[in-house]
């Protein structure tokens, strides 16, 4: 009986959890529509400028997602790398000691409040790298971009990681075995086999770079901006939503809905990502 | 069977290694014959399998192993510390227990040890890959799918082709450990005639529980008991005149 009452508060909870993310998605979906009754999707998705808040507003969300793609291009390059290098060192190098200390450290890194890497940005990495880019504006795409990448490194080297210690130790004394030197195991059989799951801690990492809003919404500059050029000023469709959600725009306002209609474009993106880290990661258990 | 006068390609001299505090083999003395089939035998956990990786240094992997003593190839101690682990390595392949491809294609996986040598020339690697899956006796079977997944094949197919693995390297010694204890009676035997054949030409050391592929194939029999060798012989003396009584015990199955 007991047992009963346990299991069916458990799959009430698993049920409510079901439930509060269906709401978020039908009413994003619902305001969203709302917003496209006042704006063609043709011009959203093809317009080049998106300046709602002016006298003559325009609605296109092009800006936005170049400057979203942007700060995610630049994170990704320093995140992948770095993370798959630590995520090979740690699975394959490390001593067991030095693992200890690592994993922590790296996890404080992710553990960090965003707000603090976003002034980090701002006000830290920036005016160094004005010393070496002197056409850097103060707020551009490439400082958060980069601090981005340090701070999702830890979600692409942990599953990257988990995925190398995943592939079973016989397969590696295979490789020793023939001689191969512990450089050529990692690189020539540890990565190609534990391919599916180090591409789903890129997917991972990339949809969460995607997401972040603190960074770019302190260090990118708030300006909406059709360019993919690192140095000048941006917005990405995270920094957009928080910056009016903070101003008093009025509620059913088109300006109001425009939160819902660049909320749903991002929604698509990261959830056409999430499908693909799916698909990926149940590849992996089909290797083995 | 046995020849008398085929030359040592290893020997061992006072080899001892411990895990940690643990003595798994303890004086271990044993000369190996070039072109003969070594059998290990004995009961389960009495240091076999680490025998056979202090032949190739694997045991290294495993942190705070200990060895001592003298493992000579051709006359040559490959425990100096200017021993090179990885051409020690291609000289002497292993074979392990449970089949171990690596998840790429069949190619692939015969071509790895190739381009590990720094073979790279795009035509040497397929002769020398066709050349050693023929000679493991798997190429009438994976002829016509090279580039499929590794892991498709039998459990049979799987160790000969990690038997054409090790062959590509174009070792000068064969360890293998177990490596029919994952495979039915017709695959077994299928290994067995091939060990005949790699014997013209390897040193082959197997390890094995099954008394009947020890008399069958090998020349020379070593048993071992809680880390000791307590008789090493030509295989028929092992199994009809033993002299040790634990030996007789043991291969007349009362025993383990
Ligand atoms: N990595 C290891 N660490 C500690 N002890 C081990 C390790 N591998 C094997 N042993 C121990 O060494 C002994 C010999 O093992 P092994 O060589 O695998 O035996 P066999 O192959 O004859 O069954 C066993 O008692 C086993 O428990
Ligand atoms: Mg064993």
């Amino acid at each position: 009986m007991k047992e009963r009452g346990i299991e069916f508060i458990l799959l009430l909870s698993a049920l409510s959890s079901i439930f509060i993310t269906l709401s978020i998605v039908f009413i994003l979906l619902y305001e969203a529509l709302g917003f496209f009754k006042d704006v063609s999707i043709l011009e959203f998705l093809t317009g080049k400028q998106w300046t709602p808040l002016f006298a003559q507003p325009k609605f296109g969300i092009l800006p936005l997602v170049a400057g979203t793609l942007l700060v995610t291009g630049i994170a990704v390059a320093v995140a992948l790398p770095i993370g798959l290098i630590v995520a090979i060192y740690l699975s394959e190098y490390a001593p067991f000691r030095i693992k200890e200390v690592a994993k922590p450290i790296l996890e404080l890194l992710a553990a960090v409040p965003t707000v603090v890497y976003g002034y980090f940005a701002l006000l830290f990495l920036t005016p160094i790298l004005q010393k070496f880019i002197p056409n850097l504006s103060g707020f551009n795409a490439l400082s958060p971009g980069i601090i981005m990448g340090l701070m999702i490194i830890p979600y692409v080297s942990s599953v990257s990681e988990d995925s190398m210690k995943a592939v079973p130790m016989h397969i590696r004394e295979g490789s020793y075995a023939m001689g191969a030197t512990k450089f050529q195991t990692a690189f020539k059989v540890i990565i190609p086999s534990a391919f599916s799951g180090i591409a789903a801690a890129f997917i991972i990492g990339i949809s969460r770079a995607i997401g972040e809003t603190m960074v770019v919404a302190i260090a990118a500059g708030m300006m909406p901006n059709l360019t993919l050029n690192p140095l000048e000023p941006i917005q990405t469709l995270t920094a957009y939503i928080v910056g009016v959600s903070l101003g008093d725009v009025p509620h059913g306002t088109v300006e109001y809905k425009t939160i819902f209609a660049a909320g749903i474009t991002l929604f698509f993106m990261t959830l056409s990502l999430n499908i693909l880290g799916f698909w990926f990661r149940r590849k992996i258990r089909e290797v083995y | 069977m046995a020849e008398m006068n085929s030359s040592v390609k290893i020997e061992t001299r006072n080899l001892h290694l411990y895990y940690s505090s643990f003595h798994a083999l303890k004086d271990i003395n044993i000369a190996m014959k070039d072109r003969q089939i070594t059998a290990l035998i004995g009961p389960s956990g009495c240091g076999k399998s680490t025998f056979l990786r202090t032949l190739n240094r694997m045991n290294e992997l495993i942190p705070n192993t200990r060895t001592e003593g003298r493992v000579m190839l051709d006359g040559e101690d490959i425990y100096q510390p200017t021993t090179d682990v990885v051409s020690l390595r291609k000289r002497v392949g292993m074979v392990f227990q449970r089949p171990n491809p690596f998840p790429k294609s069949i190619f692939e996986n015969v071509a790895f040890g190739l381009r590990v040598l720094g073979i790279f020339s795009k035509r040497e690697i397929e002769e020398k890959v066709e050349q050693s899956l023929k000679d493991a006796a798997i190429w009438p079977e994976v002829s016509d799918r090279l580039h499929r997944n590794a892991l498709s094949l039998t459990l049979g197919q799987q160790q000969r082709l990690c038997i054409a693995r090790v062959l590509a390297v174009e070792p000068e010694v064969v360890l293998m450990d177990e490596p029919c204890s994952a495979l039915d009676p017709i695959a077994t035997l299928k290994i067995e005639e091939l060990m005949q054949e790699l014997k013209k030409n390897y040193a082959i050391v197997i390890v094995t529980h099954n008394m009947q592929q020890a008399a069958r194939t090998s020349d020379w029999t070593g048993f071992f008991l809680l880390g000791e060798m307590l008789e090493y012989a030509p295989t028929r003396d092992i199994f009809t005149r033993p002299k040790d009584k634990r030996t007789e015990n043991y291969v007349t199955g009362r025993y383990g």
